[in-house]
Parts: C-alpha cells; structure tokens; sequence
C-alpha cells in the first residue's frame, strides 16, 4: 500500500530548522492550539482554503465556479466564504487566476517527498544540515513520518523532528531511532496556562521529555521556546522551566524565538486570533531570558 | 529574525546607518579624497577634442599611414594635456582636465549640440557642458569631424535591413560610439617597461622582411607602436618634473618628501619597470589613462588578477622593510579612488539606453588559481576586500573568483563585504570559468591567469580581444514570430514570414518558427559585426592598447586587426527569463492544458491584455514559471541556451580578426530599454515593462527561494557561454551572523559546483528603495545591484528603479 502524508509545505534553504542547511516538510495537523501559532495553516489534519485578499482581483470568478454557492462578494466587494459549506472540491482555487484562493494541504507519498528533499543532498552533505519535519505536529501522521524518516536515514540524510512532545509515547518511541535531532518545544510550565493557551495538558509533553532523556537521547535534544509578551516570558513560567530543564541530565541546548503577529494569516484562514500582543519582545527581554537560561548551564540561541 | 519591532520610518533609517557606518578610508587624506571623488560635479572637458581637432586639421601627419597617424595624435596629446594632481594624492594622472571631467572622442562619435543639451540638462546622471565647450563644438568640433567619425562611417556602410532591425529594438550596437576594449591587463604590464617593449619591437622590425605580403601593414603598425611607446613616457616625465617643482614649493616637510618620492617613480615608470608596489600602482595607472586616452574602449580597462599581479611587489617591500600593511592599504585607497575620478564617457541615444551609468566597468579580480592550478589567494586578497568594504565608491568594480582550492575564510570575508548592501562584491566560479577558456581553446596556463572584466565577462586577461558587439533582444523576436515576420509597434515588416501561429499544429511548430527568425536576425547582425570589425581595424587602429596585450607585438598587428594571441566577438543575448516563461506559457495554457485558444492569446497580446486581465493573471500566477526548480519550465529555458549557443557558434570566425562568434547572457541596463520597444508578452507582462535582466527568473516569479533558484539555472550549461549574470535578493537575516553567512557559503560553493558561473546581491529592502524615490535628496548614497555593476539608485531612470523595487521584494509573509 502507497503511504501518503499530509503537508502544507516544503520550505528549502531552511536556516533556522536545525544544524546547518535544511529542507523542512511542514505536515498538517496538530493537537494544540496554540493563541500565538506561528503555523496556523498546520492546525487543521484535512484541506483548508487560504483567501489571500491582497491578491484578489475581484473579477468574481470564483463566486461564479463554487458549485456549493459559498463564495459571493456584497456590495462592497468584500468577499465572504461560508467554510460551512466548502467541500474543498478546489474547483475556486483551481479557476482563481490570481491565487488569491489558494488551496493548502497536499498529498504527497514517500517515494515523491523523498524526490523532491533529495534534490538538495549535496546541500546536507556540505554544511552537516537535512531534513526537519514540522508542522503541525508531525507526530500525527506517524506511519508516514516512519517511513520517510526511515528512508532518509536509509539515504544517510540528517534527520530533525521539530515536535510539540504531544503524543502518546509509543508513537515517539516508534520514530526515535529515526530521528537524529529533536527540537522539542516548550510553552507554559503551569498545566492550568498551559491547557487555557495551547487547548491541552502539558503533563504527556513532560513525560515524554523525561522518557527522551532516560532513553539517552538527551544530547540529541535541543529545547525550543517560543518567548511570548505577557505569556511565556513570565518570570514564574522562565523559572519553572529551568528548575525542570535541571532535572534533564545531558540537554544543552535551548533556542528562544521571538514571537511575531501572524494575524493576518489566521485572516485568511477565517480563524480567531485571540493574541490582543502585536509587537515581538523587545531584544532586551530576550538577552534577558538568554542570560537565565545560561545560569543553568544551557547554550542558549536567539532565533534558533 | 529581527528581534525588535520598529516603526516603518526609524527601520529605513537604520538600514541606511547599517550602509553608511561601513565607509570608512583609513586616514584624513584618504577621506578628503574621497569626499572629493564623490561629490564633485561630472563635466565634460573639451581639452581632449580640441587637441584631436587641431591635431588632424593641421594635417601635423600628413602622408603617413592611419597607424603612425593614430599614434601621432597620441603623442601630441601626451605632449600637451594638462596635468591635474588632487590634493593629496599618491597616485598622479588623469584621462581628463580633473576629477570626473570627461574628455569625448570626436573621432569615434562626434555629439552633436543636442546631445550636449541632453547631457547638460537631464535630470538623471548630467554631464555638465560649458559654453565655451558647445562653441568649440560648433565651429571647431563638429564641423571638422561630421561624416569623419567612426560612428558616421560605420552607419553609412550598414545596410538598410541592418538598421531597421536596429531601429526596432532587436538589437543595439556596442560599437557606434565607443571603441572595442573589453580586455583586462595580464602579468605583462606588471613585468614590462617601455624600454622592455620597444626593444621587442625593434627585433620585430629587424625580422621582418620584404617577402613577407604585410610587409607594410606590419612595419606602419611597429613605428605606431615605438612612438606611443615614446609618448606614455613623454606623459610621465612631464608629471615628474611638475611634482618636481611642486615638492620644491610645497612647505609641510612630510608632503614634501611625498612629492619628491613621486617624481622619482614617475621618472623611473612607466619607462621601466616597476621595482615595488607604489611603482607598480603608479606604472599601471598610466597605461590605464592611455589606454583611456587613445579611445574610450568599452568597459576601459583594468589591472586585471590584481592580487596575484601585484603580490610579488607587496611581499617584497614587506620583507625589507619597504612597507608595511597599512601603507599598502592607503595606497590601494588613493588607487582606489583614480578609477573613480574618470566617469564613464558620456553616451548618447541607444548606447546611453544600454549603458545608462557613470561607471565605466573597470573590474578589479581577486582570489582564483595561479598559475599553477594551486590556490591563488593571498593576503592582498583580503586587503583588497578590506579596501572595497570601506571606501564603497561607484568604481572601480570587483569580482571574487571562488574555486574549490580556495579557502572558505575568502569566501566568507567577501560575503561580509556583500552583508551591508552595496551589492559588491560579486562572486563568480573559477573552476567553471578554466573549463569555459579550455573550451575556447585557451591553454591551460593562459586559462588559469583568466578572469572577469566588465560586468561577467570571461576572458584571457592581457592575452585575449574580446569583443562584445551589441544586446540582442530574444523576447522581441518571439513578438516578431507571433507576428508572422511584422513588427507590431510600427506595422513594418523586418523579419522572415515564419507562418501564422493560427496554423501551428503545436509548440513545436512555434519553437521551430522562432529558430528561423532567430537565425535570420543573426545573419545580419554578424554581417554587421564583421563589417565594423573591418572598419575599426582600418580605420581606428589602437597602437597603444596593442602595446599590452600579447601577442600585438610579436604579430606586429594591431588589437583592432587581430594582434591579440585569442580573438573573440560576443553577442550578448537578453530576456532569458521572460523568453522562457513567455514560451512555457504558451505551452502550458495553449498546447498542452488548452486552456485558451491561440487567437485569444494574440488577441490580448495585441489589445497589451485590456480587456484580458483573467487572462494575464492566470499567466502570471497560474503557469509554471522559470526559477522554481520546475523542470516544466526550466527546460524551456535549457533549450534557449542551447540553441543560441549553437547558433552564434554555428558562424565562421570574423575575416579580418579571425574572432570566434560566441554567446553570453548579460543585460546592463538593457532590459530596460529592450523593455520600452517590446509589445505585451505571453507570460503576463504588459508592453513597455522590462523584460528580465541577464539569467535571472522574470522579477518577482521566483518564489521558491534562492535554492530553487539556483537549481533552476545549473540546468542550463553555462560553460558554453562567456557568462551569465543572475542577479538575486536576500534578505538581511540570510547574513546576519556568522552561522547564516557559513551556510550562505555553503550554499553558493553548492552552486557553484553544480554549474553556476555568477552570482550577486542586492541586500536592500524595497521599502528603503521606494523612500528613496519619493525623497531623493536623503537618499544621493544609495548604491544598489544594477547589473554586473552597482550604481546610485537616485541616478537610475525610473524605469530602472521600478524594476530594482520589483527584484527586492518578497511575497508577503
């Protein structure tokens, strides 16, 4: 049987995914939901249509091909897209000429994703870099992620797994020996903040961790956290966070990204954006949490 | 990822903090200097055209052959052009009465009064003209020269299907007001003195004989030779006793000695050869204002492999203490700025349209392999890098040869250079580069001391004439076919009768309708070409560049006649990308998806797609395009090299310079005019709108990212060419610290080892370049990527900054 996943995205020249020059392959679907998602287009495991309104033309195309009537612009040329309704048939998105309707989500197997990493091998081979899989959370497809990242290593390709730990641990069991390097994503310390931000508990994302690390992948794991203006850059969280971090024997790593407004991308998806912060930390708060971190001995990276 | 959130207004200001904080020249005088070069008004100076007037209209040469009359008036110009010295300066000579006064060349294009209104006038990059100079003009100049100038002379022999195609826009011609040049000095310069080449041509003269059938042309040629040899040293021993006389009246006792100093290497150089660096700087520098003198050759010239030519007298000086580090660097700085101090000759018309800049092209080369295939880079390498960082003038231009013997360290050095902005300097690969020369059956010596001039030029530095005859414009004769043979803008009829494209059965029909056209406009241009080449050989022989490049001497024959040791004319093609996408679009929407009819295609092709806008979006947003690592697309594009390398190569070499026809994809500023004069294209872009510039994917359809991109232009085989400019943006975070900028050489030492012979970066944001076009007067220093050269975006048509804007800018996140 043919293995397919499902992605949003393939992103080369990667620089930020990993050690040295990467190909990421974003793959839909994920259990949390996080306010300030960077990826929101990664939430949903199925089809999306995107409405890039900046490139529309208003030459209701679309309006006339949508064989559910879920698509009509008013008066003032707004248009409006009744989700309820879509079958992702991507008949608008086919017809749209200027790609302001676009599809996301793709289909793809293993053979035709391994096609298209490979092209940039040499690129792996030079700089020590490979192929991250994020997201969404990767770990939602796992036979999928098994097989590519079974195949890759097969390839000798470098492999890195930017995971948000969210998953039984017999899933990330069934990958691990697969994945050279995990970039393992922290949020909030506290379950109660944890579960109003992101929608679930922390305690599987910590287990899991922990379970890394007695495995004696710990070197292998670099810690991510995205450092977000009134929520995750809590004195409180930073400081449950290092007294857990302690606790992980081999860890040394901890890279801190800075958060960014993704409104408009939720916009176009026709999702809530809940954040009301519009504006990335100040560099001083992040060198501040930098110095934190390394009190615990961490090698801390700004921007990953 | 930029941590801090700032507004739109203090972002742009910071951005031009980040460009300005890295000028800065080593020392007061190197400063003052500077300022000098770079805020002093360009003129005209009328100096030169007077004494080339009064010389030829006292018949002072009466009798002789053109040869020994050309180097007559080389002479006398020596004898007799004042003598400028900036405040300060190292290094003495200028083509000119003074900083960016620049002489013309009535002989080669003699400007009429208007053209010297426009000059004055417009309002981007003016040369300012005197009245005296327009009086000159009108009673001296132009009556003396009208019907005598070359380029009268070349336009008078063309014929008419040669200027209609010329007139339409399928090509312009490099040749009609500036002379052949595009060379770059060799280890010759550096080792030979006057006294050196004229003995040589004395043996010359004793070995030849009667017998021989060019006795004649061969013995005009050498006397030519021995009397601009005389005249160069006429030049510098004038300067030699002015410093003279200058150190005797100077007070400050360091200057003093400065001058003292300089009159000794004036009087030992160029008449013999350099014994240390300052000599050697000095040495070059007056045979550069020669050759600049004797025409004003394209591309002017330059000192070639400049690390590995003048390392042997750096080691040198360093090892007896003759000099240190920092005084090399001042003197690199002061040589530095004579480049900049001799503007481009003012062009007119179609060449200003190609050419619109006052860079003149000289390109400085470091890095690369000596001799020996070993690794050829040493600390001048850095040095020099260090120098280009810091001083950020318009010229001269650099190239950064990078093989894989090379360290890495160079090549991260030189994209530090690249991190702020400037869009210098660019990168090219020597490896690719050898193979190309052992191609063009270059030895392997002379392959492995090769380099880049001009913009991405390759040739054999001081042993090959490279000549580069006119842009040649692909998207214009897709317009051409698609319009049976008519040329839509004037209802002519200029080119073959290739068949409706209503009747073409499929693409191929198309593509092969296209190749007859395509070879159709080629056999006249080379007819054209060969002409001119007669003519210039004939008529404007250049005795003094011949000097310098081997083998001119030895063959007692002339640059222009085919002295130099390789021979090679190029025809430099233009609109890959937009031809590409234009062809894939018509395969893709017509004859494969048949998503629209042939008619209604040309249909809105002719109506510039009003009425059509469905239409013109789905080609622009919903067709494959060229840069995105599509095979669909990228094949196209693979097809066009081929096929205009075989064609261009498929003709004989020239008859009188035995040249080989080659085939090299470079713009300048091109589009842009090639742009103007071609209707609405199938790939979406509107009439009058450049097409794309070098091998570079159409502006802003490269989505994929510089990867993709890179992929996407290693299909086609650039060895077969002369080269191939790509341009590409990358956004500040791609060289933010060390890590990024390792793995940004990674990725380019990649691309080069797939096959990719040039790349360049324009790191400026559109938001930056769209401030400095409603503000111009915040922006004067904003230099930016054009095409293998940077210039001041304020001085760009808006054409041009349009486009730039459209380069820079990303998909919104």
């Amino acid at each position: 049987m043919k293995i397919e996943g499902l992605i949003f995205d393939i992103k080369r020249y990667a620089i930020h995914d990993g050690p040295g020059i990467r190909t990421t392959v974003f793959m839909k679907g994920c259990p949390l939901r996080c306010w300030w998602c960077h990826n929101p287009e990664g939430q949903i495991l199925g089809f999306e249509i995107m409405y890039l309104e900046y490139k529309c033309i208003h030459c209701h195309t679309c309006e006339q091909v949508c064989p559910e009537n879920a698509i009509y612009f008013d008066e003032d040329e707004m248009q409006h897209f009744n989700r309820n309704k879509c079958t992702y048939c991507s008949i608008c998105t086919d017809n749209c000429p200027t790609g302001a309707l676009e599809f996301v989500g793709r289909k793809i197997s293993v053979d035709e994703l391994l096609e298209e990493v490979e092209r940039d091998i040499t690129l792996y081979d030079s700089s020590g870099g490979g192929v991250t899989f994020s997201g969404g959370e990767p770990l939602m497809q796992p036979i999928f992620l098994r097989e590519s990242l079974k195949k890759l290593k097969e390839r000798y390709i470098h492999t890195a797994l930017d995971t948000s730990g969210y998953a039984s641990w017999d899933v990330l069991k069934s990958v691990m020996d697969y994945v050279d390097i995990f970039l393992y994503d922290l949020k909030l310390y506290d379950d109660y903040e944890h579960k109003l931000y992101t929608g679930v508990s922390n305690k599987i994302i910590k287990g899991n961790l922990m379970n890394l690390v007695q495995s004696g992948r710990g070197k292998d794991v670099i810690l991510r956290m995205a450092v977000i203006p009134g929520i995750t850059d809590t004195e409180r969280n930073i400081e449950g966070w290092k007294s857990f971090i302690q606790k992980l024997r081999d860890v040394e790593e901890i890279d801190l990204l800075p958060y960014h407004d993704v409104s408009e991308k939720f916009r176009r998806l026709g999702k809530e954006y809940k954040m009301k912060v519009h504006e990335s930390p100040e560099s001083e708060k992040m060198e501040e949490i930098k110095e934190k971190f390394e009190e615990i001995g961490l090698r801390v990276k700004i921007g990953g | 990822m930029e941590a801090v959130a700032l507004g739109h207004g203090n972002r742009i200001e910071k951005e031009m903090e980040k460009r300005r904080k890295t000028i800065r020249p080593i020392n007061e005088r190197i400063a003052k200097l500077r300022e000098e070069s770079v805020s002093t008004e360009v003129r005209i100076s009328s100096e030169r055209a007077r004494l080339i007037t009064e010389f030829y209209k006292k018949d002072m040469a009466r009798g002789k052959s053109i040869p020994v009359q050309r180097a007559m008036a080389f002479k006398y110009l020596m004898e007799n052009v004042s003598l400028p010295v900036e405040e300060g300066q190292l290094i003495v000579g200028i083509r000119g009465t003074g900083v960016n006064e620049v002489p013309t060349y009535p002989e080669i294009n003699v400007h009429t009064l208007e053209d010297l209104e426009v000059l004055d006038k417009r309002e981007n990059m003016p040369y300012r003209v005197d009245d005296e100079t327009k009086k000159l003009y009108e009673e001296e100049v132009i009556p003396f020269w009208k019907g005598r100038a070359m380029r009268d002379i070349i336009f008078e022999n063309l014929p008419q299907e040669w200027i209609d195609a010329y007139e339409a826009g399928v090509w312009t011609e490099f040749m009609e007001q500036r002379a052949p040049g595009h060379t770059a000095g060799g280890e010759r310069i550096f080792k030979m003195g006057i006294r050196d080449i004229k003995s040589e041509i004395r043996k010359m003269m004793e070995s030849l004989s009667p017998e021989d059938a060019e006795y004649y042309e061969k013995m005009e040629e050498l006397k030519a030779m021995d009397i601009v040899a005389d005249a160069i040293v006429i030049y510098a021993h004038r300067y030699a006793d002015k410093l003279q006389r200058m150190a005797e009246e100077e007070e400050d006792s360091q200057r003093k000695a400065e001058l003292q100093r300089m009159a000794e290497i004036c009087q030992w150089v160029p008449e013999h050869a350099p014994r240390d660096f300052w000599e050697a700087l000095q040495h070059y520098w007056f045979i550069h204002v020669g050759v600049t003198y004797e025409t004003n050759p394209w591309d002017s010239f330059n000192p070639g492999r400049i690390d590995q030519n003048l390392y042997p007298f750096y080691e040198r000086d360093l090892k007896e203490g003759k000099l240190t580090r920092e005084k090399a660097k001042e003197l690199l700085q002061a040589f530095w700025l004579k480049f900049n101090n001799q503007p481009a000759v003012p062009k007119v018309g179609v060449t200003a349209e190609e050419s619109f800049t006052y860079n003149d092209f000289s390109k400085l080369n470091v890095g690369g392999l000596k001799i020996d295939g070993s690794d050829g880079v040493n600390e001048l390498s850095y040095l020099i890098l260090e120098v280009l960082d810091e001083m950020r003038t318009l010229q001269p231009n650099t190239a950064v040869l990078i093989s894989d013997r090379n360290p890495d360290r160079f090549l991260i050095e030189a994209l530090k250079v690249v991190g702020p902005g400037f869009g210098e300097p660019p990168l090219f690969n020597y490896d690719e580069l050898v193979v190309r020369m052992l191609r063009q059956g270059k030895s392997l010596e002379d392959a492995r001391t090769s380099g880049v001039s001009g913009c991405v030029e390759s040739g054999a530095f001081g042993k090959e004439a490279y000549i580069l005859t006119g842009y040649f414009n692909l998207p214009k004769i897709l317009e051409i076919t698609l319009n049976n043979g008519i040329d839509p803008r004037t209802g002519k009829k200029i080119g073959l009768e290739t068949g409706d494209p209503r009747e073409f059965k499929d693409f191929e029909d198309l593509w092969n309708a296209f190749v007859k056209q395509v070879r159709y406009f080629l056999d006249i241009k080379m007819k054209g070409n060969d002409m001119i080449e007669a003519l210039y050989a004939k008529y404007l022989p250049v005795p003094f560049l011949s000097l310098w490049i081997e083998d001119c001497v030895k063959n007692a024959k002339d640059y222009n006649a085919g002295g130099a040791r390789y021979n090679t004319q190029y025809i430099q093609v233009v609109g890959l990308g937009t031809l590409t996408d234009s062809f894939v679009s018509l395969r893709y929407n017509v004859y494969d998806r048949k998503y629209f009819k042939i008619d209604a295609v040309l249909e809105a092709l002719k109506r510039n797609f009003v009425g059509y806008e469905i239409m013109r979006q789905r080609f622009l947003n919903r067709t494959p395009k060229f840069g995105n690592d599509d095979d669909y697309a990228d094949e196209i594009a693979k097809r066009i090299v081929d096929l205009m390398v075989e064609l261009i190569e498929s003709y004989p070499p020239s008859p009188i310079r035995k040249a080989s026809k080659r085939a090299y994809f470079l713009p300048t500023t091109a589009h842009v005019y090639f742009g103007k004069v071609t209707g609405a294209t199938p790939d979406g872009r509107v009439a009058g709108y450049p097409v794309s510039e070098g091998i570079s994917p159409v502006q802003g359809m490269d989505r994929k990212g510089i990867a993709a991109v890179f992929r996407s232009v290693v299909k086609c085989d650039w060895a077969k060419t002369g080269g191939a400019l790509l341009n590409q943006k990358l956004t500040g975070d791609l060289l933010e610290n060390e890590e990024n900028i390792k793995k940004l050489a990674d990725l380019i030492r990649n691309f080069f080892r797939w096959g990719g012979h040039h790349v360049q970066f324009n790191v400026v944001s559109s938001e930056v370049l769209k401030e400095a076009q409603e503000r111009p007067p915040e922006f004067q220093d904003l230099m930016v990527r054009v095409a293998g050269y940077s210039d001041y975006f304020v001085n760009l048509p808006k054409g041009l900054q349009d486009e730039i804007i459209k380069r820079t800018e990303h998909e919104e996140v």
